[in-house]
């Protein structure tokens, strides 16, 4: 009926921490091969880009309207509480896997840049002492 | 079959960015993460539907699957074009920018 706002409002909340750690990112002079606002960038597509298909899915099931009051079940009060009931359940489900998911991609391409240095480091090393 | 064609769309997406550096350019990825973004959504309603009907999900009628299957082919044209349109404004190749300079000059 309306879960997409839930991703959707997480969205905008990622999209404003991403800007302001970017520019925290770029006054503190960061070298990062990979930083930090980048991989929230990952986050930020797959919730504007899910929030975006979905919202048509539901403009093609009539459940959002051009006009007042956008979403169909908003002008019925007997409809509106299973529309928040929805936004409650299956929107909050839908914002935690992606963020679940984006947890996971990260902490393994985290975990894979660690690696890296550490091969690289001892390669320089040997490079040192030579 | 909304969700089965954006996976599919998803995988290809993901498939193209891996093996391809011309479509690492045209940020082939961030089209795979908008799939699979929605993919990760659909896959939470199509629980929540499972959860709903049981054995009855996986038996849909005739005329539900055709629809499902237009809205998923729909859904994958529209990812196309918002991927399309961010590649067109932030041209990493420069050729608008060359088009219309050359235009203009």
């Amino acid at each position: 009926m309306a879960c997409f706002i839930v991703p959707a409002t997480e969205a905008i909340v990622t999209t404003v921490a991403a800007k302001c750690i970017r520019h925290h990112e770029k006054q503190s002079g960061s070298k990062a091969a990979l930083p930090f606002s980048e991989k929230l960038g990952w986050l930020n597509k797959m919730l504007w880009g899910g929030s975006a298909l979905l919202a048509f899915e539901h403009l093609w099931h009539g459940e959002i309207s051009p006009f007042y009051p956008f979403l169909t079940a908003a002008a019925d009060p007997a409809e509106t509480s299973v529309m928040l009931h929805e936004m409650a359940t299956s929107g909050v489900a839908m914002a935690l896997l992606v963020t679940a998911v984006w947890g996971i991609l990260t902490a393994l391409v985290t975990r894979k840049q660690r690696q890296a240095q550490q091969n690289v480091l001892p390669m320089k090393q040997e490079v040192q002492d030579s | 079959m909304t969700l089965l064609l954006t996976c599919f769309a998803a995988a290809a997406a993901t498939v193209i960015w891996y093996t391809n550096k011309k479509a690492r350019t045209l940020r082939v990825g961030s089209l795979a993460l908008m799939y699979w973004g929605a993919s990760l959504m659909w896959l939470v309603d199509a629980a929540a539907e499972y959860i709903e009907l049981r054995d009855a999900f996986f038996t849909p009628a005739a005329a539900n699957m055709l629809n499902d299957t237009y809205l998923g082919l729909s859904v994958v044209a529209l990812g196309l074009v918002i991927w399309l349109i961010a590649v067109l404004i932030r041209d990493p190749n420069g050729t608008v920018r060359q088009a219309l300079l050359k235009k203009h000059g």
